[in-house]
């Protein structure tokens, strides 16, 4: 069982990290993936980019205590985070999860799990350059709620 | 002394990322800390007045009004997260 965290300023290659994720492991049966990626239009403006920003030590650790909770939870077996900081455009991938397990019903759960937390509990915060300027993101209610409907939902 | 950093929206409003402080006598929980920086007055006291929407981390966890400060200790302020 590994859990890998990974905040890089360079991109990553899917494919590449599913396979490194499940190399030589013949019982995993199931691998659920997120991919986040920049969107041209936020709140009826459109970004031209973004900047994300983060604090070291507390985001690792953050997103290690998430994948703890999942696995406590549903029977998987590992379970990839990598998030990127720094400048990034519209088409460009933010955010990768990927969990494998033996059957996708806790491969799929884990991994919204992890990505509904990750949003709401690791120290990241989005700067958007539109045509008027500078703004930094509102955190969304409604990902509080998606966090939250796990707390009755098994 | 403990450090204290800021992140995101509250870094630029308060025009420094860190900054090492001495602790207030008789000041050991992180409402302590924040009523301190709020005593400052302007930007501080609006960003950090109570029931504004910021978030505070002790020693990179998160943590609630009544979490113990100590000298050593690193506290972070910073708004709600937006990652992912």
């Amino acid at each position: 069982m590994t859990a890998n965290v990974r905040v890089q300023n360079d991109d990553f290659d899917v494919s590449r990290e599913i396979a490194a994720l499940r190399q030589g492991n013949p019982r995993v049966g199931a691998i659920a993936s997120f991919i986040g990626v920049v969107r041209d239009l936020n709140d009826g403006d459109s970004v031209a980019e973004m900047t994300l920003e983060h604090y070291p030590g507390m985001t690792e650790k953050s997103i290690e205590e998430i994948i703890t909770q999942a696995r406590g939870r549903w029977d998987m077996m590992d379970a990839l985070v990598i998030h990127r900081i720094g400048t990034l455009k519209p088409l460009d991938q933010i955010v990768l999860v990927v969990v494998t397990s033996a059957h996708r019903g806790e491969a799929f759960a884990a991994c919204e799990f992890i990505m509904d937390f990750l949003k709401t509990c690791a120290p990241f915060w989005k700067k958007e350059q539109t045509g008027k300027g500078g703004r930094w993101v509102d955190a969304r209610a409604a990902d509080d709620a998606a966090a939250e409907r796990w707390q009755t939902k098994a | 002394m403990i450090t204290l950093l800021y992140f995101a929206r509250l870094r630029e409003t308060f025009g420094k990322a860190s900054e090492e402080m001495e602790m207030p006598p008789g000041v050991a929980t992180l409402e302590g800390v924040r009523a301190t920086l709020a005593a400052r007055g302007g930007v501080w006291a609006q960003e950090l007045a109570a029931g504004r929407a910021f978030r505070a981390a002790v020693n990179q966890d998160i943590a609630g009004a009544d979490t113990p400060v100590k000298d050593g200790d690193e506290v972070a302020f910073f708004p709600p997260v937006t990652g992912g």
